[in-house]
C-alpha cells in the first residue's frame, strides 16, 4: 500500500442511458503528495473528484471500481459510514468562491461547522483556530471578517476563507477542483502560492484538478491527463514536461502558451491527434463491453 | 514559499450600499398597521354597534354631504348599520384569515417544496405530480366545493384556502430548493458530512426565506381576496358578523341609491391587498443577502 488515494478501474455512467463517463480510471496519490489532474472541460477531471467525495450528481453512478482511501474502499461502506469516513479525512477546495460559501450565514460559522462537526470541538475552542487559520491564509482583519457575510468580501478573499476551511480539519486528502478558474489572473497566482504553502505546512495529500498546464507545472509533482473519461497519461511533472509519452499529452502540451515565448503561436490540437485518442477511447469502450 | 502573500485588503463595494427603506415599503406598512390597529381596538374604536339596526336612519351618506346625521361617518347601509364600524370589525376577519390561512399555507407549502427541491428522487415526484393535479381543479369551484362539505365558517375559510394554495408556494420553492441545492456550498457541507435533513434547514431553507417571505405576503392579500369571494356568493362565515366580502355583496344591491355601502369596503379591500403584495416585495428587497 503506498498511495493514499488510489482509485481502481472507477467507471462512471449515466443512469438512464449507461453512458460512460469515466472509462475504467486508475490513479494514485501518495501520502504527501500534490497531483494534477488535466484535460479539456468534459474530459471527466472534475467527476473523478466527486465521485472520491461521494458528491456525484444525482443522473450518475459508479458502476465499478474501488476508491481507497487510506486502508478503506470507500464504495464499499454503507452511505452514512462513508460520509463521516470522508468528512474526517476528506475535503473540497471548490471551483467558483462566489457560490461556495452560503450567502446567508457569516463566514465565522461556516469556518468554524468543520471543527465542531468532524472534531466535536467547542464553538469557544474552534472560534479561536478559525481567527489563526484565517490569519494563516493572510486575511487581514480575520475578527472582522469572521462576522462578515460572503457578499462583503472579494472573490481573492472568498478563496482564501475556503481555503482556511477545507485545511481546518485537518483533513489527509484534499481535492482541489479548478480553484482558481473563476479569479482574476492576478489573484490566481496569489491563491496558488498559498495552496501550495498550506499543503506543505500541513503535508497534505492534494488531487488538484485544472485544465491549466501552467498551474501544473508550479503546484504539481505528479499528473493525469484525461480525455473523454480515458486516463491517456500518468507520469511525474518533470518527465511529461520534459517528453510527454501520449500523442495526446504532447499536442496538449505545445497548445499551451508560453510564457518565455508569448508571441509564438500557438498549435491548436491537430485532427489527427484527435483522431487517434478518439480511437483509443473506442477501443477501450468496446473492450469494456465485451468484458460483461 | 514566501512567508507572506501581500493581503487583498479590497472589500466588495456592494457592502458599502445601504438601501433606504423606501416609499414602498412606508405605505404598505403603515395601511397594514392602520388596518392591525382597527381590528385589534375594535371594540373600543368602532363609533357605533356593527350590528345595530336602525331602519330609520338607513342608506345614510356619508360624512360630507350635507343632510347626513353626526355619528355616522362613512354613512350607513340599507338597514341603518354604521359602514365605518362594519369595516373596522370586518378587518378582524380579514386579517385573522391572512395571517393564520397565509402562514399555514407558508407552511406546508414551503416545506413540501422544499423536501422535492433538494432530495428529488421519489419524493419529487410525488410531490411534484400532486401539483399538478391540484393545479388542474378550478380553484374557485374547489373552495365552493370545500365550504359546502365542510360547512361555512371561519375555519373551513381557512383550511379552503390552505388547501388550494399550498401549491403556489411548492412550485416556486421547489425551484429554489433545487438552484440552491446545486451550489458549491451545499457541495462543501455534504463533503463534511452534515446530514441532509440539516443541510436542507440549516444550509437551504435560510437562501429561500426572503422568497417565502415575499411570497407569504402576496398569500395573505390573497386570502383577504379569497374571504371576500366566498362572502359575496353567501359562503363565508356567518352573516351576522360583519365582513368586507359581505359588505360589498349587500351594497352591490342598493348601488345605484347608496353607493358608498359598496365603495368604502371596496377600497378597504383594494388597499389591504395592495398593501400585502407592496410589503413583501419591499421586504424581500431589504432582506435579500445577495442583491439579485
Amino acid at each position: 500500500m503506498s498511495g493514499y488515494l488510489r482509485i481502481r478501474n472507477l467507471s462512471v455512467a449515466l443512469r438512464d442511458s449507461g453512458a460512460r463517463l469515466l472509462r475504467s480510471v486508475s490513479l494514485e496519490v501518495a501520502a504527501g503528495e500534490v497531483r494534477g489532474l488535466v484535460g479539456e472541460s468534459g474530459a471527466g477531471k472534475s467527476m473523478i473528484g466527486k465521485a472520491v467525495l461521494g458528491i456525484l450528481p444525482r443522473s450518475v453512478e459508479v458502476v465499478e471500481g474501488e476508491i481507497w482511501l487510506g486502508d478503506v474502499d470507500l464504495l464499499r461502506l454503507p452511505p452514512a459510514e462513508r460520509r463521516k469516513r470522508v468528512g474526517a479525512n476528506a475535503a473540497l477546495i471548490p471551483q467558483d468562491p462566489l457560490t461556495a460559501l452560503n450567502p446567508s450565514r457569516r463566514i465565522g460559522g461556516q469556518v468554524t461547522d468543520r471543527l465542531v462537526d468532524i472534531l466535536g470541538w467547542k464553538r469557544a475552542k474552534a472560534e479561536a483556530r478559525a481567527l489563526e487559520l484565517l490569519a494563516e491564509v493572510h486575511i487581514p482583519d480575520p475578527a472582522r471578517v469572521m462576522r462578515s457575510y460572503p457578499h462583503e468580501l472579494s472573490g481573492g478573499m472568498r478563496q482564501r476563507i475556503l481555503i482556511a476551511s477545507a485545511f481546518a480539519a485537518e483533513p489527509r486528502l484534499i481535492i482541489a477542483d479548478e480553484p482558481t478558474t473563476a479569479l482574476d489572473v492576478t489573484v490566481q497566482k496569489q491563491i496558488l502560492r498559498l495552496i501550495a504553502a498550506m499543503q506543505a505546512r500541513h503535508g497534505t495529500t492534494l488531487l488538484f484538478v485544472t485544465h491549466d498546464l501552467g498551474v501544473v507545472s508550479k503546484v504539481c509533482q505528479s499528473l493525469s491527463v484525461l480525455y473523454a473519461g480515458l486516463m491517456v497519461e500518468d507520469t511525474t511533472v518533470a518527465d511529461f514536461f520534459r517528453a510527454p509519452a501520449h500523442p495526446y499529452s504532447a499536442a496538449l502540451l505545445a497548445a499551451t502558451p508560453k510564457y518565455t515565448d508569448p508571441w509564438a503561436s500557438l498549435m491548436p490540437v491537430s485532427e489527427a491527434v484527435i483522431d487517434a485518442v478518439r480511437a483509443e477511447v473506442d477501443a477501450a469502450e468496446t473492450e469494456w463491453r465485451d468484458a460483461r | 514559499m514566501p512567508r507572506s502573500i501581500p493581503g487583498c485588503v479590497m472589500l466588495d463595494g456592494r457592502a458599502a450600499i445601504r438601501r433606504r427603506l423606501g416609499l414602498r415599503l412606508w405605505l404598505s406598512g403603515g395601511w397594514l398597521a392602520l388596518v392591525l390597529l382597527a381590528a385589534l381596538l375594535a371594540p373600543w374604536i368602532s363609533p357605533q354597534d356593527p350590528l345595530a339596526q336602525d331602519l330609520m336612519s338607513g342608506r345614510l351618506p356619508p360624512f360630507w354631504v350635507p343632510q347626513t346625521e353626526p355619528g355616522f361617518w362613512l354613512g350607513t347601509d340599507s338597514l341603518g348599520r354604521d359602514v365605518l364600524s362594519r369595516i373596522i370589525w370586518g378587518a378582524r376577519v380579514a386579517l385573522i384569515v391572512a395571517f393564520v390561512a397565509g402562514t399555514l399555507t407558508a407552511t406546508i407549502g414551503s416545506a413540501l417544496g422544499l423536501i422535492a427541491g433538494y432530495f428529488r428522487g421519489w419524493a419529487d415526484r410525488l410531490i411534484s405530480r400532486l401539483v399538478d393535479i391540484w393545479m388542474a381543479f378550478p380553484p374557485v369551484l374547489f373552495a365552493i366545493l370545500l365550504i359546502a362539505v365542510l360547512g361555512p365558517g371561519l375555519m373551513s375559510i381557512i383550511i379552503a384556502i390552505v388547501v388550494i394554495d399550498w401549491t403556489r408556494f411548492a412550485r416556486v420553492i421547489r425551484a429554489e430548493a433545487m438552484n440552491q441545492g446545486a451550489m458549491d456550498y451545499v457541495a462543501s457541507a455534504q463533503v463534511a458530512g452534515m446530514p441532509r435533513g440539516r443541510i436542507m434547514l440549516a444550509e437551504i431553507l435560510p437562501n429561500v426565506l426572503p422568497t417565502i417571505v415575499a411570497l407569504l405576503s402576496l398569500e395573505m392579500g390573497i386570502s383577504v381576496i379569497v374571504e371576500a369571494i366566498l362572502s359575496f356568493v353567501n359562503l363565508s362565515i356567518s352573516t351576522d358578523q360583519p365582513t368586507w366580502g359581505g359588505m360589498i355583496a349587500e351594497g352591490r344591491i342598493s348601488v345605484h341609491q347608496a353607493w358608498w355601502v359598496l365603495v368604502f369596503p371596496l377600497i378597504a379591500l383594494f388597499l389591504t391587498v395592495l398593501s400585502f403584495s407592496q410589503f413583501g416585495e419591499g421586504l424581500k428587497d431589504r432582506f435579500d443577502p445577495v442583491l439579485r
